[in-house]
């Protein structure tokens, strides 16, 4: 019964693995790009690299976006103002645009126009006009927004293979029997041996980590795949508005009324003052300005992030007109609450500091060398039992041949959809319609090739076809950064301009990673020995 | 262990459907039962139930039988509906 129950759980290990593979794949390599997604931004808008760096009381850069959105929006219902953090050195403002009319019934909600800018922190001047584009809040929103598809829809496909991800690692431990003696096993060039090893190795070295994300990553969405728990607790009690309103307490913005009214908006300077001395002096985080100008105007201020682990952060909210503290919120959070801000922010890691932020990253690349080893021990084995029928010239079947080709457009073509993303930054001309959507389609130009090519031959020729063009994409990236700016790595290292500097070397390195996976993969074409091909995915990401 | 396509078409059925059911109705109950306020005792159970889901995912592909899956599911869905209802009926009276 004992062996039963292990041989059922690794049926089981095996199967929700390889049928969410493909997507996990692409959602761990987002994911993981996404922990430094505001350097990738940073990178992407090169116009912004030469901005003072001249850190600037937080008053004054607070008052420049005041000023700003003054001139360009004192109409809007909302001002959003985030003050600069040292990852992010400019005064980001967003505000939106007059609300869209009502939808007609069965049409969808038309959205709000956003329109931001980003400000030198120091002169308040625009921190010159950046190109358009996504930069890294694309990968950050095709983390689980995917694209091309509507949110809703992405939204339930992530979260379902998020939790078959759970049920795989849960049930790879249960199926492991030597878990720690494993992780110190590695025995190359023995086929299928290897891929385990190579799996295992990936899987056990950041298995906290996995265990952790995949988990905090259902916890992030979760009151939309498990709504019933506030729904019943709250069907007598307002639902599941009420509901919110309890948790996330951050008071007036969202239900605020315009009064129609006008006023004027009183000083936020002294609003600033005093919610930073009762956060005993912390750093504020993002000011929304609820319909300014009017006499209903609100002012939120939140605490910086990266204060504590938790997502939640204590906000304060004022009179906009005249200055008086009507609330604060979220001094003291219940368990719960706090536990869900936790894992919440465990996920999303804005709390840490480089070094962890760094081991998050690392981490995460394993993860999508478990994956990508896991897709690939799968189709290994298959081809064992095909080996009698490929001795006598007979040919694979269906499933293997769609498994190896989905595989190789995958693993070995979303870093070219990467590489080929950051290239269109560079290359796609300033200046044209819809330039950040230009880009992003480049994404997918790329990524629908490889996968076509991949599913058309997925031989281990292709393999290294496509894991060098990877390897050049990423390599090239500080050479393309150098004959496209003026930050090259010379200059970026010698300022310590370091979004720009690590952004760099990091694309270097993958791209020397993916060079030794197709290196490796061409030296042992020959000999078709899977064991060199293991090791030769472990070093690529 | 045999493993028929039927039966393992049935054990997905009760793994993915099933297993949310029963996460859900775990969320629930637990949200109406546990005694502590309305917002901290669904947050509770809406952090558990993913919990739930794995382990009953586990439960159906480790069962003996496609059918014996289904009852595994079956009665512990059953007692925590009764508590659902339970606590429902309590909350209007």
């Amino acid at each position: 019964m004992k062996e039963g129950f292990r041989q059922s759980m690794a049926w089981l290990h095996t199967w929700s693995g390889l049928l969410v593979g493909w997507v996990l794949f692409l959602v761990f390599s987002a994911g993981t790009a996404a922990y430094y997604r505001d350097e990738i931004t940073f990178w992407m808008q090169p116009e912004l690299h030469a901005a003072s760096r001249t850190p600037a009381p937080q008053a004054d850069a607070l008052a420049h976006g005041v000023d700003f959105l003054q001139r360009r929006g004192p109409e809007s219902p909302r001002w959003f103002i985030t003050l600069p953090t040292e990852r992010e050195p400019t005064v980001r403002v967003f505000w939106s645009g007059p609300p869209p009319p009502p939808a007609a019934p069965g049409e969808q909600r038309r959205r709000t126009r956003f329109e931001n800018a980003a400000l030198d922190p120091a002169s308040g001047e625009v921190a010159s006009a950046a190109r358009a584009t996504r930069g890294g809040e694309f990968i950050y929103r095709l983390h689980f927004d995917l694209h091309y598809i509507p949110t809703l829809w992405a939204r339930w496909i992530v979260g379902f293979c998020a939790m078959f991800m759970l049920v795989a690692i849960v049930s790879g431990i249960v199926t492991h029997k030597r878990i720690f003696k494993d992780f110190f096993t590695f025995r190359p060039k023995k086929g299928q041996r290897s891929w385990l090893d190579a799996h295992n190795a990936t899987a056990v070295l950041a298995l906290p980590y996995h265990l952790m994300i995949t988990y905090t990553g259902l916890v992030t969405l979760m009151f939309m795949y498990m709504p019933w728990g506030p729904q019943v607790a709250y069907k007598d009690h307002g639902g599941i508005d009420a509901f919110f309103a309890d948790v996330f307490p951050s008071g007036g913005p969202r239900d605020a009324k315009a009064s129609g009214r006008h006023a004027a908006l009183a000083p936020l300077a002294p609003m600033l003052a005093r919610a930073r001395a009762h956060w005993d002096g912390a750093p504020a985080g993002r000011i929304v300005v609820s319909h300014p100008n009017d006499a209903g105007a609100t002012v939120s201020i939140s605490r910086q992030e990266g204060r504590g682990l938790s997502q939640n952060q204590p906000s304060m909210l004022f009179d906009g007109t005249s200055g008086a503290l009507l609330s604060t919120a979220g001094d003291a959070p219940r368990a719960a609450a706090e536990t869900r801000g936790v894992l919440y922010g465990l996920h999303i890691a804005r709390f840490s500091d480089p070094l962890l932020r760094a081991l998050f990253f690392v981490a995460g690349l394993a993860g999508c060398l478990m994956v990508a080893t896991g897709l690939l021990l799968w189709a290994v084995k298959e081809r064992q039992t095909y080996a009698k029928v490929l001795k006598r010239g007979g040919r694979i079947g269906f499933g293997l041949r769609l498994v190896d080709g989905l595989n190789l457009g995958n693993i070995a073509g979303v870093p070219i959809a990467f590489g080929a993303y950051f290239w269109a930054n560079r290359l796609v001309p300033v200046g044209i319609d819809e330039r950040a959507a230009v880009e992003i389609r480049w994404f997918f130009i790329a990524w629908g090739a490889a996968l076509l090519a991949g599913l058309a031959r997925p031989t281990r020729r292709m393999w290294q076809l496509q894991l060098g063009i990877g390897a050049l994409l990423f390599a090239g990236l500080p050479l393309l950064n150098a004959l496209t700016t003026a930050t090259h790595l010379g200059v970026s290292l010698r300022t310590g301009l370091w979004p720009v500097a690590g952004f760099d070397l990091v694309a270097l390195a993958l791209g020397l990673g993916l060079g030794a996976a197709a290196w490796i993969t061409g030296r042992v074409r020959h000999k078709a020995k899977p064991a060199a091909a293991a090791r030769a995915v472990e070093a690529a990401p | 262990m045999s493993r028929s396509k039927l039966g393992v078409a049935s054990r997905a059925v009760a793994a993915i459907g099933g297993g949310y059911a029963l996460g859900g109705l775990s969320a629930a109950v637990l949200a109406l039962w546990l005694p502590t306020t309305p917002a901290e005792a669904a947050l509770t159970g809406t952090l558990a139930s993913f919990v739930v889901y794995v382990c009953a995912v586990m439960w159906v592909f480790a069962a003996r039988t496609a059918s014996r899956a289904w009852i595994g599911l079956a009665v512990p869905a059953a007692l925590l509906g009764v508590l659902l209802l339970a606590g429902l009926s309590g909350s209007i009276a």
